[in-house]
């Protein structure tokens, strides 16, 4: 009993501490997004070239949506990722062009390659707050049915590519056959 | 003896200023400085709402200040969504499940009450039991001991009583 009495504050320090040394490693940056499993929110907005955009012009497969803008550096970072990804036809590429200018978006293409079927313009925000955006550059792997799946914030480099999207999409393609 | 009777007010003496010093910083307004919108209400209650709203949501962006002392992009676009939902007529409740939907629990300063937040919500209480419990614990044997020791008894007055008789 006495030993019971010595050992379980020990036990109680020991087990808070280790789970207070690992908050200090938690990623609290990264927030899991509140759309996983659910529809792509609905949307007929004007897209980046000019002309009227909706859902049924989504690809009919499983597709990356880009979050991006000419002021994100981060953008340009991971901007040869995706024009891999597009002009090798490993998967088509929608983009959200998250508040930006029209001009500045087009001459960002122009200047660096459009990897994007198309770029939704969102100069106000306003479908990023739907897709719980919170800054560009964010991906979002959505299935052939229009559900978002996966979402990854921050950079979509190779490495990034190989270790996460590829997994999470031979999963939706075993699941969808 | 009287230099340790200083040395022991001067300790009370610091504990106690640190402690009121602590008091003060907690009265303190925190500094969190509100962004200058030029949002107009109709009413003062839509603006109490409104500056209530945007104080009680968290920046998705940068992390640990509310939609209110944030400068970031998305807060800008959040404060203007909280505004127009206002003047819409929308109640606080339907505001903050609108946030929700879409950021989740963390744009929540107050997360709601669900199996995964119990911890969050119940965790410091339970620390404090069982602090409360070890601590009466000790007060409790503390004062057995003084109740039963301070007092000598015979044979122990008549040690003391030969002690200080061999010293003088």
């Amino acid at each position: 009993m006495n030993k019971l009495k010595f050992y379980l504050p020990v036990l109680g320090f020991v087990v808070v501490a280790i789970a207070l040394w690992r908050g200090l490693y938690l990623d609290t940056k990264t927030l899991p997004s509140m759309l996983i499993d659910k529809p792509m929110p609905s949307f007929e907005l004007t897209s980046v070239d000019g002309s009227v955009v909706s859902n049924s012009d989504l690809p009919g497969q499983i597709f990356l949506l880009n979050v991006w803008g000419s002021y994100c550096l981060p953008c340009l970072i991971e901007h040869p990722t995706l024009m891999r990804l597009s002009e090798e036809g490993e998967i088509p590429v929608v983009g959200v062009n998250y508040r930006d200018r029209q001009a500045l978006a087009v001459d960002w293409l122009a200047e660096n390659g459009n990897p994007f079927s198309f770029s939704i313009l969102d100069e106000s925000g306003r479908f990023g707050i739907d897709l719980g955006v919170y800054g560009a550059p964010e991906t979002y792997l959505v299935d052939a049915n229009g559900v978002i799946r996966f979402r990854h914030v921050s950079v979509l480099d190779e490495t990034v590519w190989q270790e996460q999207f590829l997994p999470a999409i031979a999963e939706l393609r075993e699941e969808g056959s | 003896m009287n230099s340790t009777a200083t040395l022991i007010s001067r300790n009370v003496f610091l504990a106690l200023a640190s402690i009121i010093v602590l008091l003060c910083s907690l009265l303190l307004p925190s500094t969190t400085y509100s962004q200058v919108d030029t949002f107009e209400f109709d009413t003062e209650v839509q603006q109490t709402r409104f500056r209530t709203l945007s104080d009680e949501l968290r920046c998705p962006m940068c992390q640990n200040s509310s939609l209110s002392g944030s400068t970031g992009g998305v807060a800008e676009d959040l404060r203007r969504e909280v505004h127009r939902m206002i003047m819409e007529g929308r109640s606080d409740s339907e505001i903050i499940q609108f946030m929700f939907e879409r950021y989740g629990d963390f744009i929540l300063f107050r997360p709601r009450l669900t199996a995964g937040t119990v911890f969050l919500w119940f965790g410091p209480l339970l620390f404090l039991f069982t602090g409360g419990l070890f601590a009466f614990g000790i007060w409790r044997r503390a004062r057995k001991i003084t109740d039963s020791d301070t007092e000598l008894d015979k044979y122990q007055q008549k040690r003391l009583q030969q002690l200080l008789g061999d010293k003088s």
